[in-house]
């Protein structure tokens, strides 16, 4: 009874079996029923191995396979044609670079104003019930469908495939995970700020330049980061928006351009040697451009939740 | 985080006529940025349906249970593909749910240390920033090679079961659904694991007060109490799983075939598209890539809406109202 009373005590100081002292326990093998909760436990632990693994065999293969072929050409020339050897993938990574730019001009200004509009102008209404609804579904939207949209408006309306379309196709991509962060970020910050500044006669969009934007800064930043990252690793969508081209960008823009997605989907399927060493480093860029970008997110975000416990 | 400077000094005043125009000005501009997102939602349903007009009147919805895919004799069906996405996205979901859920239970019932749990997670979670297309690539010289001597074996052994009717020459439909596995593991495991983690840890204890062993608690109290966040975690997976396109496009063989078996080559909507569309010549053929495009379309906004739908509803089985929108 006593101790019964003292491990209550204990729980409500703090609700964690962590405090109980389970080496004291008397699990015994020999009875069935601790003997399956052990055989549960090691099947559960394998499981959780094996979903391990895939992420390790993945980088180990780009670095052995990708690693190979690392050196200043890769970052300097063309890619070969079919059948040569050497060359790079200069112009895959430019244009890479310059369509996620571009999708981050369309995506950030309309995600966070958008975000702000979510959280602060008009949190309630049916609007944002609407809105927010409809960036869920973006959210699940398959990316070749944003393909297929950028295609029947900006490729059908210019007549060619362009960055452009390949930067609006990737936008609709990111748009709902900065509008959905950007909205997380201002809602945590506290009440008391926004309402001291309007107390002093601070307008409402002061309030969101002045104390808002700048509080949930690093939340706003950590979507923008996660939603880059997605941006500059899909291929569907730009495979019918911006194309390939075997060149470098000429100044014109609105022309087929490569990116280095649509590279590795192109020399995934070439019977050359070459090519195939080209798909595997163009991964091992392309990975280690998403992989920075992701880590700065989470590293941001966790720097965001200490700010905001503060 | 102190106000800027230039703030301070002006103390408090009431807003000017300007500071006021300004302020509807701005509200007016988030407005219509936020609506943006329900206008681009509108946009995508109307102009593919718009698309692929010409060939729903000429099809009809025979298209969908038609199996001829010929651009050159005008004959357009996609049974097959429809058929391949099922098939594809219910062995992919179902392997997800059971790593998914085993690693969900592994990551909050304490069976690690905590700095090893956080490794496992953040593992997890890397898992979903690697490129569709990387998986693909991945998918094609190591999930392929690895597995196709296993497959050749059980076909050569059991070859008279439907499921291992064919061999498994390079692309097929195994290696594709086991990639999509992982592709979705991410979603299943972060959806439950918060599910998992929200259960009252006083439920738990009172188990292990009755003398429950660890597992006899995990299955008959945590597991069942947050069924429903495990379960919406499953549809969205699926969700994720019906829309993914290029490491399916790379895996799945793009074969124009409905076969019981699990080495054959076959197709999904998504891989369609992606394969088709670029080389798409007359505007029937655009026409029947739309339609294609609207089905998938159709049925990832249905799937989406009901693990949402699922995931939203709380655990004393209210529908989402007033109090739930506002939490």
């Amino acid at each position: 009874m006593t101790t019964n009373t003292h491990s209550t005590a204990a729980l409500a100081a703090a609700p964690s079996i962590r405090k109980v002292d389970l080496e004291q326990l008397d699990r015994s093998l020999r009875r069935p029923r601790t003997l399956v909760s052990f055989c549960l436990s090691v099947l559960c632990g394998i499981l959780a191995l094996l979903a391990a693994l895939p992420l390790l065999s993945v980088l180990l293969m780009l670095i052995w396979r990708g690693g190979a072929r690392l050196s200043l050409a890769l970052f300097t020339d063309l890619p070969p044609a079919a059948g040569m050897q050497g060359g790079g993938i200069g112009n895959a990574i430019i244009g890479t670079l310059l369509v996620v730019l571009l999708a981050a001009l369309i995506s950030i200004p309309l995600g966070v104003l958008g975000g702000v509009y979510l959280a602060e102008i008009n949190p309630e209404g049916p609007g944002a019930a609407v809105v927010r609804f409809c960036a869920k579904l973006l959210t699940g939207l398959p990316s070749i469908l944003a393909g297929v949209f950028a295609y029947t408006t900006v490729v059908l309306l210019t007549g060619r495939f362009s960055p452009l379309a390949g930067g609006v196709a990737l936008a609709l991509i990111m748009l709902p995970i900065i509008m959905l962060t950007a909205e997380e970020a201002i809602r945590s910050v506290g009440a008391e700020m926004s309402e001291a500044a309007i107390g002093m006669g601070a307008t409402q969009t002061q309030v969101v330049w002045h104390i808002l934007l700048p509080t949930a800064a690093p939340g706003i930043l950590t979507g923008v980061l996660l939603a880059l990252a997605r941006g500059a690793g899909e291929t569907a969508p730009l495979l019918f928006t911006m194309t390939f081209s075997d060149y470098w960008l000429t100044r014109h823009l609105m022309e087929p351009t490569a990116s280095l997605a649509v590279l590795i989907f192109n020399f995934s399927k070439s019977p050359f040697e070459a090519q195939k060493e080209f798909a595997w480093a163009a991964s091992l860029v392309l990975v280690f451009i998403v992989l920075v970008l992701t880590l700065g997110g989470q590293a941001l975000s966790r720097q965001a939740t200490k700010m905001s416990g503060l | 985080m102190s106000p800027p400077t230039q703030q301070r000094e002006k103390i408090a005043r009431p807003p000017t006529a300007r500071e006021h125009a300004v302020d509807r000005l701005f509200k007016w501009v988030t407005g219509i940025f936020a609506g943006f997102t329900a206008l681009v939602v509108a946009l995508i349903v109307i102009l593919i349906t718009k698309q692929a007009m010409p060939a729903i009147l000429k099809y009809g919805p025979g298209f969908v249970v038609s199996r001829h895919w010929d651009a050159g004799k005008g004959q357009f069906g996609i049974l097959p593909e429809i058929v391949g996405t099922m098939v594809s996205s219910t062995i992919g979901v179902a392997l997800a749910a059971v790593f998914g859920i085993a690693v969900a239970v592994f990551l909050t019932e304490e069976f690690i240390p905590r700095w090893l749990e956080s490794i496992l997670k953040n593992v997890i979670t890397l898992l979903a920033a690697i490129p569709s297309v990387v998986y693909g690539l991945w998918g094609i010289f190591v999930v392929i090679p690895t597995i196709r001597p296993g497959c050749n074996w059980l076909h050569e052994h059991l070859g008279w079961f439907p499921l291992f009717s064919t061999p498994l020459l390079s692309v097929g439909l195994l290696p594709a659904a086991l990639v999509l596995t992982i592709m979705i593991l991410p979603t299943v495991t972060a959806i439950s694991r918060d599910a998992i983690a929200a259960v009252d840890p006083l439920l738990r204890e009172a188990a292990f007060g009755m003398g429950a062993t660890r597992w006899e608690t995990i299955v008959g109290v945590t597991l069942p109490t947050s069924k429903r966040g495990i379960y919406g975690s499953i549809v969205l997976g699926l969700g994720r799983a019906l829309g993914e396109t290029m490491a399916l496009a790379m895996l799945v063989g793009s074969a124009n075939v409905i076969s019981p078996s699990l080495f054959s080559p076959a197709d999904t909507l998504a891989a369609l598209l992606a394969n088709k569309f670029p080389e798409a010549a007359s505007p029937l053929d655009l026409g029947a890539l739309m339609y294609a495009a609207l089905v998938l379309l159709i049925l990832t906004l249905l799937v989406n809406m009901g693990g949402e739908w699922i995931i939203r509803r709380d655990s004393t089985g209210n529908v989402p109202g007033k109090e739930a929108a506002s939490k």
